[in-house]
């Protein structure tokens, strides 16, 4: 098991290493490293500063070498357009976006499990044609049109929810959240919705499939003959067995609706990491972007680590058929 | 080239292959839904590519386009005497004229980017899965890691170092989708790696080259067009994404999502076809695509197992 983790660890590390070196190439080699790390309307005096601060006079191994040091400090370099280090400001949209991405994750599963399961129980029936039609078009209709649909139905012909930002937020431990007040609730509604339609359709089909296979299973016929009420069959003995491959995806999932919440946080402009990342690229703010991708990038690794970790503990083939390549 | 054509006989080739293509076509249209999918695809792509002979107006012809006919309304007549079916938008272009050349730019992006991540992530797959081994770890080692992050966030990336432009989005539509087809290629050419006409190739010592892309890569195609068409309106879908958060497409190569970026402002003040029309247009093009590869996977499945 030790091993295994170990071996886990490494290759993380390893591809946090190469993304480390793919962004200083993109950024250093690529580009002119000056024209990004300074900011444009800077005198000769601060341009002499920068290339001094980051080494740029130095050989490229040096530099990358400069580069990983600082990175490893934390120090990623300040926003030219706030003038605060990068880093700091993108932790603090962080809670924005995570709050978002919870939000979709829960309305998903919400919506998704009991549809999924009566579309998995009546197959045939005109409602269950109905859901997984639905759940097609949740796959192929591109996000952002969407949700300028919903701005224009909900926001600007019926007036019902606002469109743009956060609404009131209350203090929780410090962070900001939207989700205790009635003004942020109504904000989060349908940007999460926008969010959660593409998991929602996943988790549709998981559950159908899921509910699908496991109505045939002797345990079931038995809970039946025993006499159970339907309504307990469905929500202990059913729900409890399509539950494990729905948590196995949407744990992996998260990391795409973090991802994907760039999209939406754009079209609500929602205040989160991932409006800032648009913003700073139109901007040309260079640092917050190459602070923002490493801070993704190790997220990703993180939760396919841990994604990985759970694996072997849960299965473990996985981990004894990856030590044998 | 002169031994190429001694060794693959075309006339037995014609005789084998007209029946079962004959068999694939009748399958096809056997779904009705399939069938006008198709109809309305081939209507999408002639559109495409006669954008400037069809187009009521050249939405791009600064003599024609009238700052004075901007967001008119569906159905108004101009002074001209020409009717905006479609209505104008800000800059007073026709939507109609400019969805056309937007489908356009759209669908090139699209399909070029879908051929050339094709032919680099097939030509990996086959590769990895021929030689096997320590390549085929190496290759499918990044193919499993590319996979793992979100398309979206690649492309991301991508845009983020490379900057703006057709060649450079495209550049990063090939990046993010070659994994999926060298995945698709190298699951299938390991089924037909087993087979004895690949052993009997071995022992005619053949090249390598000629294995993988004479005998191996026929048989391995039906997969690689279902993904392939499935991959094409990914491809434009996230093309659209990326101009319309304004990191895709420049200003002057106007796709269906950058129209759709440039009527958002105006639907808040009710003019909602600005945007409305090209995002039903890109909606069609994607699940048209969509129903098309998904009736293209049923046809071509029961033959692969078979």
């Amino acid at each position: 098991m030790s091993v295994f983790i170990i071996r886990r660890l490494l290759q993380s590390f390893v591809v946090v290493l190469v993304m480390s070196l793919l962004v200083f190439v993109g950024v250093n080699v690529v580009g002119d490293p000056v024209d990004m790390l300074v900011n444009p309307e800077a005198d000769q005096a601060e341009i002499d500063r920068v290339i001094r601060d980051f080494g740029l006079d130095k050989p490229l191994p040096e530099q990358y070498g400069h580069f990983l040091l600082n990175a490893l400090q934390g120090d990623l370099g300040k926003s030219f357009i706030f003038g605060t280090p990068a880093l700091k400001l993108i932790i603090q949209r962080m809670p924005a976006t995570l709050e978002l991405a919870f939000a979709a994750l829960f309305m998903a599963v919400l919506v998704g499990i009991p549809l999924g399961i009566y579309a998995g129980l009546k197959p045939e029936s005109k409602l269950s044609r109905t859901i997984m039609a639905g759940s097609i078009l949740g796959f192929s209709l591109p996000t952002f049109w969407v949700g300028l649909m919903m701005i224009m139905v909900f926001a600007v012909m019926l007036g019902w929810l606002p469109s743009t930002g956060r609404g009131d937020t209350v203090l929780v431990n410090g962070i900001e959240v939207s989700f205790l007040t009635l003004d942020g609730l109504s904000h989060l509604l349908m940007p999460a919705l926008n969010l959660s339609l593409f998991k929602m359709s996943l988790v549709i089909r998981l559950a159908r499939a899921g509910t699908r296979e496991v109505v045939h299973q002797d345990y079931m016929k038995f809970a039946r003959a025993k006499g159970l009420s339907e309504s307990r069959l469905i929500l202990v003995h059913l729900l409890k067995n399509i539950l494990i491959p729905v948590v196995t995806v949407l744990g992996l999932e998260l990391g795409g609706l973090i991802a994907f919440s760039v999209v939406t946080e754009t079209v609500f402009a929602w205040p989160g990491m991932g409006k800032l990342i648009i913003d700073s690229i139109h901007l040309l703010d260079r640092p917050v972007v190459v602070a923002y991708l490493m801070i993704i990038v190790l997220m990703f690794v993180t939760i396919n680590l841990v994604v990985d970790i759970l694996y072997s503990i849960l299965d473990p083939r996985v981990r004894l058929q990856d030590l044998k390549t | 080239m002169t031994t190429l054509q001694n060794e693959v006989n075309p006339a037995q080739n014609i005789v084998k292959m007209q029946t079962p293509f004959q068999r694939f076509v009748a399958d096809y249209f056997e779904s009705r839904i399939a069938t006008v999918a198709f109809a309305v695809l081939l209507v999408i792509l002639f559109i495409g590519v006669f954008a400037s002979v069809i187009s009521p107006t050249d939405p791009y012809d600064l003599a024609v386009v009238d700052v004075m006919d901007s967001r008119l309304p569906p159905g108004t007549e101009s002074d001209t005497g020409m009717t905006f079916w479609l209505g104008t938008d800000g800059a007073g272009r026709d939507l109609l004229s400019a969805i056309f050349y937007g489908l356009r730019t759209s669908l090139g992006v699209g399909v070029v980017s879908g051929l050339i991540a094709l032919c680099i992530g097939g030509a990996v797959g086959l590769i990895a899965a021929y030689f096997g081994g320590k390549t085929e770890t190496l290759i499918m080692r990044v193919v499993d890691l590319q996979l793992s992050f979100p398309a979206i966030l690649v492309a991301l990336v991508l845009v983020a170092v490379l900057g703006k432009g057709v060649d450079k989005i495209i550049v990063a539509l090939v990046v993010v989708q070659w994994a999926y087809y060298a995945r698709t290629v190298r699951g299938s050419a390991l089924v037909e790696r087993q087979k004895e006409y690949i052993e009997a190739a071995t022992c005619l010592a053949l090249s390598h080259r000629r294995i993988v892309f004479w005998h191996l890569l026929p048989n391995c195609l039906p997969p690689l067009i279902v993904v392939g068409t499935l991959q094409i309106a990914h491809a434009i879908s996230l093309e659209a994404t990326l101009s319309f958060l304004g990191i895709g497409l420049p200003i002057t190569e106007p796709s269906l999502g950058l129209l759709i970026a440039n009527g958002f402002e105006y639907m808040l003040s009710q003019k909602y076809w600005i945007s409305f029309f090209p995002g039903i247009a890109l909606l069609i093009t994607i699940v048209t695509i969509n129903l098309v590869g998904d009736q293209l996977r049923d046809v071509l499945n029961p033959r692969l197992q078979k």
